[in-house]
Formats: structure tokens, C-alpha cells, sequence
């Protein structure tokens, strides 16, 4: 009996009620850091010892990469958080009872993503995705000014549609088990239905996979369904932002990818492949024009995480090994880079005073190490060398030119018009005529400098035993 | 299954279709809230319906939770809200009522097509309160996209759900339809709540949200 995996479902749990009883806001924060440690530690025994496949859990080589990612993003983000709210406090935007429920919620998000991606359940998956959804509403309304507001109104919509939509589909998958499963439970345990999905009803996987896709991927922020994303990442405060991006974006797309797999693995079905291209590619190209006209430096990086998303959804629809590695490797750095650039967008927009990139010039002589940070940051987001985004977009463009070199080359022109427009908004913000506050700002740099650091790394020399299984995984997801 | 079994069910159903075009043009906020009162009644018969049917207990706990939450305690509290922020005059609907009207039952004959041919396998009681329930979704996200106030957006997103919820209770056996229809219930709760605390009378003047977008970050 192996209990590691009860502890990181637990753990946050039991966390997020102290944190509503106890007082004092640096404890809180305190405790929030050390809990999510302890979570990522139990997280990386996963790899040790695996608890049994079961009704309600399933840990397997595919959703522990999802989960300590997430549970390691998580710890680094509480500890940025804790040094971005109490600059919040001094400033008064929020106050110490905003911070209870602002941790409360942090790690009641956390348990409800890890649960998500241990659920051996479809309908387990739904309801917690749902409760994270739900938690971040709430965190992204958590300053009440009007543009707050509507930000958690429109993903509170939005967010709440997608997540119908994908019941709709979880119900059709289920309608399309029963003749073969049978009635109850075991009609929507995964293990169960990839097991027998090759006997399923084929008419009926599509229409569900279709449900599925348009509902999970409101939430992974697929173009034509992404208008929440900015909104809800430039309102709120920004540890929440880099959680969004890195975690709960994942969450959506590691669903979206089950029921890929559930798909591929029916023989009449639909194939998935090319939706998810179309979706990834639409997201990528769309996404890579809207950065030009973006004013609001978090809005900028939310346009981003879509082009992101859309680059990963676009790899994992174009399937086989080669591309399922670049996609996993692109997501892991993504995740990395993009919380690393909120850690130093957050601070800079504090020292600032705003988020409004016109007034955000010349971070590097007014704060060379948040300016610098922001510079290897959009570097390597932008797929610079020697950012790991680097190399998980070459094998991802590498890996399309031989199936189809259209795509490669609409690929490229999509990372192309991305890459223009980061390093033309990167130029002024970080080189440009400084200006405004010169005040030094207390920030803990850590959670950055770690983040940074394994993203070049990655890029330069990537551990055999890590590549071998991305590769395992990669190879099993067709 | 007998056949009076299967009519009844079918007339719940349908009924639901029905209520969710008459959702569609109701142009008062009461009259709205009623109207949805109903809907969620009827939904509540017929899970209860299918509890009966199916011999599955527990789906009574569903029909329970409809009636005493979306039948009663919601519209209730939506009625006081509408009333206390004084907005029950009328509904402003984006788009005008005839090509709504129009869209309305071109989504259900699209749902009538896509269900009936797409699961030819399932039983026929599933699959036409699947068709059923389909239309009743496509309604809701209708009325959603056609409203610009707050309160008939949630009303559209509530019949939405019901949609979800016969979906579910039509799916014979189905596990969780108990969870989930709590869980459904928690997230309309905090919708409501929400419209409540952050009090978007006292800050926009208006429970419009044609309004709010005047707030977007970047037309500053």
C-alpha cells in the first residue's frame, strides 16, 4: 500500500482549511511555501513506488511528468508569491483577509489539478477540473476593480460553457461504453475503456471527442475559444497568472489528451490528429498576430501562452514519436519559461507602478536583475538558442517537414511573426529610454533563477534518463 | 420497457425543448425567472421519472436537489436580486427576436440529425432524450449569446445544464449523475453569489455587461 499519492490530494486540502483558521499573513505564506513543497516531494516519489490502478486513481508514465511539473511550478510560484503579495499588502491593493482566501484558494487549486491528472475517471476528471476552474475565478476577481471584474465574469462564462461542453462529451463517451463495458462504473474508468475502446461504437466516440475537444480546449485557450485567457491572466494577480499559464493550461490540454488517445485507439473512429492540427496551427498563427497590439505587458505574455498552446496541440496532433517528445519537451519548457517571465513580469509591474508596456522602459538599467531575467526569459520563450523552447520547436518543425512540409512552413511563419513581435516588445521594455520609478524592489529572485537555469540547461544537455522517458511516453501516445 | 414508460419520458423531455423556446423570447426578468422556475420543475419529474423507471434510487437525490435548489431557492433569490437592483423592467436582447427564434429551431433540427443518426446503437429511450437534451444545450448556449444581461445569462446557462442533467439521468446507469449535479449546483450557487458580492449595480450602474466591456484593459 503506497500512500503518496493520497498525500498529494490531501495534503493541499488539509492545508487550505489551516489556512483559513490560522492568521497572521506571513504565516500563511510561510506554510503555503512549505505545503507545496511537501506535495512536490511526495509528487517525485511517484517515480519510486506507484500506487495501484484503481476505480478512482491511476498513476502511470504519461500523468506523473504532469504531475510533478505541476506540483514543482506550484512550490516555486507560492514562493513568489509570497514575496509579490506582501508588496501587494504595503500597497494596500489587497488586504490581510483577501490573503486567507487568496492562499486557501491557491491550494485548493493545486489538490483539485493534481487530482485531475491522477483521475482514473472521466467523471472525476470533469468535477475537478471544474473546482479549479472554479478556484481561479475567484483568485482572478480577487482585486475587485471593474476591469477585475469582468475579467472572472467572462472566464467565470466562458470557462463554465467549456466545462458543459465537455460533460456533454464525458456522458457521450460514456453512452458509447455502455453496450461494451457495461452499466456503472467501469464505463467511464479509463483504463477500462482503453481497453475495450476498439469495440465502441465509432459514430459516437466522434461526436464525443468533438465535445470534448471544443470543451477542454476552452480551457487549454484554443484560438477561436481563448477570449478569456487574456483577460483573466492581466486582472489578477500574477503569481495566479503564472499558474494559469503553467498548470492549469496543461491540466486541460493532459484531458484533451486522454481522449486523444481514447480515439486513436478505436479503429473507425474519427482521427484526431488533424483536428488538433487545425485547432493548434489556427491558435499559433492567430496568436502570433495579436502580440503586436498588445499594450498590457501580462496580456502580451497571455497572447503568448496561446501561441504556445497552439504549438503544443498542433505537435500532439501530428502524433508520432518524434513530435509527442517535442510536444511533452515544448510543454515542460513552456510551463518553466513562462512562469519564470510572470515571476519577473510581476515584480517589474510592481516597481513600475503599472502593467501598461508604454510606461515599462529600460528595465535593465532600472532594475538590471529583473530586466536581465525578463531578457533570458523572452529569449528563450521567443525559441532563441539556448532556451529548451529552442529545441522542442526545431523538433517539432523538424519532425512536421517530413510528414507534411506545408504545415512545417505555415509553422514556421506562425513562430516567426511570435518571435518578431516579443523581441520588438522586449527591446523597449528592457533597452528602452528608462522610465518611471528607479526604487529598488524587494522581490525574492529565487523562483526565477531557477526556472531560467533549468530551461537553459535543458536547452544545452538534456539528462539521458529524462529523454528515455519522454521517449517511452511519447512512443505510447501513438 | 413498455410503451407508457417510454411516452412518459419522452413527454418530459420534449416538454423541456418546449420551455427552453419559451426561455428564448421572454423579454421580462420575472417572467424569465418563472419560466426557468418551470423548467426546472419539469426536469426534476423527469429525472425523478427515470429514478423510477431505471431503479435507480439515488437519481431521486438528483430530482430532490433540482427542485429544492433550481426550482425554488435560486429563482427566489435571483427575484430579490432583480428586484433590489431595481432592473426587472426588461431584458435587452442583442440579437432581435425572430432570427432568434429562427436559429433556435435550426439547432434543434441540427441535434435532432447529428443524435438520432450518430447512435443508432443505443437504446431508443437514450438516444432521443440524448436528441432532447442536445437541443435543450444548444438553446441555452443560444439564449447566452443572444442576452447582454447578467441575470439571463446565468438563466441561459442554468437551462444549459438542465440539458446536461437529462443528458445524464438518460444515460442509463450512468455513475456520478449525483456528484455531478452537486457539483453543478455549487458552481450556479457561486455564480449567483458572485453577481451578489461583487455588486455590479453599486459599480457600473447596470447589470449590463455591455457596459463592463467598456472596462477592457487595453481601451484605456
Amino acid at each position: 500500500m503506497v500512500y503518496n499519492v493520497y498525500v498529494i490530494l490531501g495534503l493541499p486540502v488539509i492545508t487550505a482549511v489551516a489556512l483559513v483558521i490560522l492568521q497572521g499573513y506571513r504565516l500563511l505564506a510561510r506554510i503555503n511555501v512549505v505545503s507545496s513543497f511537501l506535495t512536490f516531494v511526495a509528487a517525485l516519489t511517484l517515480f519510486a513506488y506507484r500506487p495501484e490502478t484503481g476505480t478512482y486513481l491511476l498513476v502511470d508514465d504519461l500523468n506523473i511528468v504532469f504531475v510533478v511539473l505541476n506540483t514543482f511550478v506550484a512550490f516555486t510560484t507560492s514562493a513568489f508569491s509570497a514575496s509579490y503579495i506582501s508588496h501587494e499588502l504595503e500597497t494596500r491593493r489587497l488586504t490581510v483577509g483577501h490573503l486567507r482566501f487568496y492562499h486557501a484558494m491557491y491550494q485548493l487549486l493545486l489538490g483539485a489539478m493534481n487530482l485531475a491528472l491522477v483521475a482514473n475517471n472521466i467523471g472525476l476528471m470533469w468535477v475537478s477540473i471544474e473546482v479549479a476552474t472554479l478556484t481561479t475565478v475567484v483568485m482572478v476577481g480577487i482585486y475587485r476593480t471593474p476591469a477585475a471584474l469582468e475579467a472572472a465574469w467572462k472566464y467565470f462564462i466562458l470557462g463554465s460553457v467549456g466545462i458543459a461542453l465537455a460533460l456533454f462529451g464525458t456522458i457521450l463517451v460514456y453512452m458509447a461504453a455502455r453496450p461494451v463495458v457495461g452499466e456503472g462504473m467501469n464505463g467511464m474508468v479509463w483504463t477500462e475503456l482503453i481497453q475495450h475502446v476498439s469495440k465502441f461504437d465509432p459514430a459516437m466516440l466522434n461526436l464525443a471527442f468533438v465535445f470534448l475537444l471544443l470543451g477542454y480546449g476552452t480551457k487549454v485557450g484554443l484560438a477561436p475559444l481563448h477570449a478569456w485567457l487574456p483577460d483573466a491572466h492581466a486582472e489578477g494577480p500574477t503569481p495566479i497568472s503564472a499558474v494559469l499559464s503553467g498548470l492549469l493550461l496543461n491540466v486541460a490540454l493532459y484531458a484533451v489528451l486522454r481522449f486523444k488517445l481514447l480515439m486513436s485507439a478505436n479503429p473507425g473512429a474519427l482521427a484526431p490528429g488533424p483536428l488538433m492540427v487545425s485547432l493548434g496551427l489556427l491558435s499559433l498563427i492567430f496568436a502570433g498576430f495579436m502580440l503586436y497590439r498588445r499594450g498590457d505587458i501580462k496580456r502580451l505574455f497571455a497572447y503568448s501562452s496561446i501561441e504556445h498552446m497552439g504549438i503544443i496541440v498542433f505537435a500532439f496532433g501530428i502524433g508520432g514519436t518524434l513530435a509527442n517528445f517535442a510536444a511533452l519537451l515544448h510543454m515542460t519548457m513552456h510551463s518553466l519559461t513562462k512562469s519564470a517571465i510572470f515571476f519577473a513580469v510581476g515584480h517589474a509591474a510592481q516597481a513600475k507602478g503599472t502593467q501598461q508596456l508604454a510606461k515599462i522602459r529600460g528595465l535593465t538599467v532600472t532594475h538590471p536583475f529583473l530586466g536581465w531575467g525578463l531578457v533570458i526569459g523572452v529569449a528563450a520563450i521567443a525559441g532563441l538558442p539556448p532556451g529548451g523552447v529552442f529545441m522542442s520547436e526545431f523538433l517539432i518543425v523538424s519532425s512536421t517537414v517530413s510528414r507534411s512540409p506545408v504545415l512545417a512552413l505555415l509553422t514556421v511563419f506562425g513562430l516567426v511573426i511570435a518571435f518578431g513581435a516579443l523581441l520588438l516588445r522586449l527591446h523597449s521594455v528592457a533597452f528602452g529610454e528608462p522610465t518611471g520609478s528607479r526604487e529598488p524592489i524587494k522581490a525574492s529572485y529565487l523562483p526565477m533563477i531557477a526556472h531560467l537555469t533549468l530551461v537553459i540547461i535543458a536547452g544545452i544537455y538534456l539528462p539521458p534518463p529524462l529523454v528515455a522517458w519522454f521517449q517511452h511516453i511519447a512512443a505510447s501516445l501513438h | 420497457m413498455g410503451g407508457l414508460y417510454f411516452d412518459i419520458a419522452h413527454l418530459f423531455a420534449g416538454g423541456l425543448v418546449l420551455i427552453s423556446f419559451i426561455l428564448l423570447y421572454q423579454d421580462r426578468l420575472y417572467a424569465l425567472l418563472n419560466v426557468f422556475a418551470l423548467q426546472a420543475f419539469v426536469l426534476a419529474l423527469s429525472v425523478a421519472w427515470q429514478a423510477y423507471v431505471q431503479d435507480a434510487p439515488h437519481l431521486y437525490i438528483t430530482a430532490g436537489i433540482t427542485i429544492a435548489f433550481k426550482a425554488i431557492a435560486i429563482p427566489v433569490a435571483l427575484h430579490r436580486m432583480v428586484s433590489r437592483l431595481g432592473v426587472h423592467r426588461e431584458v435587452e436582447t442583442v440579437v432581435r427576436l425572430v432570427p432568434t427564434m429562427l436559429a433556435g429551431i435550426a439547432l434543434v433540427a441540427l441535434s435532432m440529425v447529428v443524435m438520432l443518426r450518430v447512435t443508432g446503437s443505443a437504446d431508443p429511450l437514450a438516444r432521443e432524450d440524448l436528441a432532447f437534451a442536445l437541443s435543450v444545450v444548444l438553446l441555452g448556449m443560444l439564449m447566452m449569446v443572444t442576452r447582454s444581461n447578467a441575470v439571463s445569462q446565468v438563466v441561459g446557462f442554468m437551462s444549459l445544464e438542465n440539458g446536461l442533467i437529462l443528458a445524464a439521468t438518460g444515460a442509463k446507469g450512468m455513475p456520478l449523475v449525483v456528484e455531478i449535479s452537486v457539483a453543478f449546483s455549487i458552481l450556479i450557487a457561486l455564480i449567483v453569489i458572485g453577481i451578489f458580492l461583487f455588486r455590479i449595480r453599486e459599480r457600473f450602474d447596470s447589470v449590463d455587461l455591455q457596459v463592463l466591456d467598456d472596462y477592457r484593459g487595453e481601451s484605456r
